[in-house]
């Protein structure tokens, strides 16, 4: 169960994400794309959705991340992730209620390069009853 | 000269097992209700079931190949309905359509489709792009 206190906090990640043409390449290569010079526009959940399982697992916010399941995704893309991207991620816990004893719970995801915002993304995870 | 309701042809994508690993792989989502099929029935779904996030990312790759590469992809959102269920040994079909519901100069809105067996997987799929 989410402590309430949680909701309206963000949490930045203490690590940075250095993006590779590898990385970019495996996920291209999952949906076919040939075109390298960006990442493909769901790339970036790669890391928003790691981050958001660090901060729904920390035992002060008190989600069970086993029974999470993905509800909605939304990404807002201010410019494509390139190989040489040095990523930081800040997540925030938006939204929180409970529907039919589940509790739903969304986290707004921010990456930035230096001081540029890259991509917003808000992942909707519900936690079955 | 993109127009309200125009229709983007359908197109096929295949996914199977291999996939779903190299989606893992590539995602670092290793989840097992998405590889180990023994683990997904244990906790009651049907079969291993593909990610989300692997389906969003083909429409995704649909949307960028008709407005001119990724890009162009300024906003893109979906809900996730319906598990799309991929059986050992087989291929399972993700259909993906689109129709133009807004143009403003170069942005265009679509609305985006997703079926497999003929059952709707995504729902609300939106895309905002700025088309080349």
């Amino acid at each position: 169960m989410l402590n309430p206190d949680s909701v309206g906090r963000t949490f930045h990640s203490a690590k940075s994400f250095p993006v590779t043409a590898a990385e970019i390449a495996a996920f291209a290569a999952v949906i076919g794309e040939d075109d390298l010079t960006v990442a493909p526009p769901t790339f970036s959940i790669r890391i928003s959705l790691e981050q958001s399982q660090d901060v729904l697992s920390d035992p002060h916010v008190g989600i069970d991340w086993s029974r999470v399941v993905h509800g909605d995704q939304k990404f807002e893309i201010v410019r494509p992730i390139a190989a040489g991207d040095v990523l930081t991620c800040s997540s925030t816990i938006e939204n929180y209620k409970f529907l039919a004893g589940n509790e739903i719970v969304t986290v707004r995801s921010d990456l930035h390069s230096k001081d540029d915002l890259v991509v917003s993304s808000w992942s909707t995870l519900v936690v079955r009853a | 000269m993109t127009q309200v309701g125009d229709e983007i042809l359908q197109r096929v994508f295949w996914i199977d097992r291999e996939l779903l690993k190299n989606y893992a792989d590539a995602s670092g989502d290793q989840n097992p209700i998405h590889q180990d099929e023994t683990f997904a029935k244990s906790v009651g779904l049907p079969d291993v079931i593909a990610h989300g996030m692997l389906t969003m990312a083909l429409a995704g790759k649909f949307v960028s190949d008709w407005a001119g590469g990724a890009v162009a992809i300024k906003e893109f959102s979906t809900r996730f309905i319906k598990p799309v269920i991929v059986p050992a040994g087989k291929q399972v079909d993700l259909t993906i359509s689109a129709t133009v519901t807004e143009v403003e100069g170069s942005k265009v809105r679509l609305s985006v489709t997703a079926t497999s067996d003929g059952v709707k997987v995504l729902g609300m799929t939106k895309a905002l792009v700025v088309k080349s």
